[in-house]
């Protein structure tokens, strides 16, 4: 096998252990309450500059920085909800779609005001590893590494907990879940605080690869959308296996043509895949 | 113990429940009997706290909970098998159970409650890994009322456990009813099927288009000629 083919297929294998760990925060989020929080990619910006600020300017030690990072936007999860969310829950989809939709706007223009449009990185330099005639980054191998266990993380919760099993079945039946005892508000809280914890423990991952800016949201945020609806929309099994299929693609497609057309590429499989299954491939 | 003035209750413009008043006093079993669209479901709403009532009042032990949301009105002590028992369909019979007991004084006993559960209920014990929705209709009657035990009430509610079901089922489901008045709970059931209902509670009231048309002991309404003609058809 060509060695730069299987090169291509391990790092679309890594990206694809971030993508997941996205797509698992959006479709618990909307699973759960209903709602697509279109700005999700701008929360992890968010986290990305919490990172970069806390270790750079204040001088803390990386992971105290990141654990920290991770709690400010899960706070960010549980005011997005407080403050957008709940006023409009019982409103139309759509409108919904569009304060998420302003939000993100607003959160982009916000970084802008805040930090200026500079490309900010942490400046830490990672080893290469080197196995065989394969180089693989270590940087991705890690964050690859921490975005499974914290998927297995979300998914030892969600099993054995009774909090967990709360979450699930509030995604199959809201009405009677006071008849169990259950206030829903809380849930809902919890559960913006898990998604954008998870929002958070990506924006760590992706400050070890990448630049942070305001606009950083784009580059993830179309692309872990069409992830979640490829895998069916609230199916978090669904969107797992999606995001290693979509980083294949554009991992392997990024070998054989060019990186710029491999995210178009993605797409095209996209579109085609929803034609033969609008439901997502692992949706109802 | 339970005890409702004058409550009425309704969807938006439309008024289901008109002054209703009733009572259950500790380990009896009450029955609500009356035709389909008589406001039932809704009388069960409004006590498990789903519904808010337009007007009136109801305690229990004493204790004002008309305004309570339902989630507080659970860890007073009064559980809810809702009609068309409404089990969580992709969690598995277990998860549902612990779903029941998921107040912070359910969850402290969660072990023993299973365990109970499971001897009262065998089959739940032999199908605790399967999920809830796969279950036979009878089966799945009996997760509910599982799962509304779980919360260990004072005051069990029941909507229409017989509906749907199979006759042979619908004796099951009777029999449970009275395994669960055996356990010494008080029962609140809401049923149609009038003739079997009347054999395994104390009272009953009869209520038709949201009024309480007529109370008394279950054998005095069962020989009532009013209640036959319409309900039992002799």
């Amino acid at each position: 096998m060509d060695i730069y083919l299987l090169e291509a297929v391990i790092n679309g294998i890594l990206l694809g252990g971030v993508l997941a760990l996205l797509a698992l925060g959006l479709n618990l989020i909307f699973g759960v309450i209903d709602v697509v929080w279109i700005a999700y990619a701008e929360l992890v910006m968010f986290g990305m500059y919490a990172v970069y600020w806390l270790t750079n300017v204040y001088g803390w030690p990386v992971l105290l920085a990141c654990a920290a990072a991770i709690l400010f936007v899960a706070l960010l999860g549980v005011l997005v909800h407080l403050l957008i969310i709940e006023p409009i829950l019982g409103s139309a989809p759509i409108n919904q779609l569009l304060a998420t939709g302003g939000l993100l706007f607003f959160l982009q223009s916000l970084a802008t005001l805040l930090f200026g449009t500079d490309f900010r990185n942490l400046g830490i330099r990672l080893p290469i590893i080197e196995i065989g005639d394969i180089f693989i980054s270590f940087s991705r191998l890690l964050a690859f590494i921490v975005a499974l266990l914290g998927a297995s993380a979300l998914y030892l919760f969600l099993s054995r907990t009774f909090l967990g099993t709360a979450i699930r079945a509030v995604a199959q039946d809201r009405e009677i879940m006071g008849l169990m005892g259950v206030d829903q508000r809380r849930i809902y809280l919890i559960t913006s605080a898990i998604g954008g914890g998870l929002a958070g423990l990506a924006a760590c991952l992706l400050m070890l690869q990448y630049d942070v800016h305001p606009f950083i949201g784009l580059t993830f945020g179309p692309i872990t959308f069409m992830i979640c609806v490829l895998g069916g929309l609230g199916n978090m099994i669904g969107g797992f296996v999606a995001a290693f299929i979509i980083s294949q693609i554009i991992a392997i497609s990024g070998y054989y043509v060019s990186i710029e057309a491999s995210y178009v590429l993605a797409f095209v499989v996209f579109i085609a895949l929803i034609l033969v299954r609008p439901q997502g491939i692992l949706g109802k | 113990m339970l005890s409702l003035t004058d409550i009425s209750a309704g969807y938006g413009s439309f008024q289901a429940l008109f002054g209703v008043s009733l009572e259950v006093k500790l380990g009896e079993a009450v029955g609500v009997i009356g035709p389909n669209g008589a406001g039932k479901t809704t009388l069960m709403r409004v006590i498990s706290g789903l519904l808010p009532a337009k007007g009136g009042a109801f305690s229990f032990e004493g204790r004002a909970l008309t305004t309570l949301p339902a989630h507080r009105i659970v860890a007073a002590g009064i559980a809810h098998v809702p009609e068309n028992r409404r089990l969580f369909a992709r969690l598995t019979v277990e998860e549902n159970l612990r779903m029941g007991a998921f107040l912070p004084s359910a969850r402290r006993h969660f072990a023993e409650r299973l365990a109970w559960i499971y001897e009262l209920f065998p089959r739940l014990k032999e199908r605790r890994r399967q999920l809830a929705g796969t279950m036979s209709g009878g089966e799945q009657q009996m997760c509910a009322i599982g799962r509304a035990l779980m919360s260990k009430p004072q005051i069990l509610l029941m909507d229409e456990p017989s509906a749907g079901l199979a006759p042979l089922v619908v004796d099951q489901v009777f029999d449970l009813v009275r395994r669960i008045r055996a356990e010494g709970f008080t029962v609140l059931i809401v049923e149609q099927n009038v003739q079997q209902v009347l054999e395994v509670v104390d009272r009953a009231y009869l209520l038709e288009s949201g009024h309480i048309k007529l109370s008394g002991g279950a054998a005095e309404l069962a020989r009532n000629d009013d209640i036959r003609r319409a309900y039992i058809g002799i």
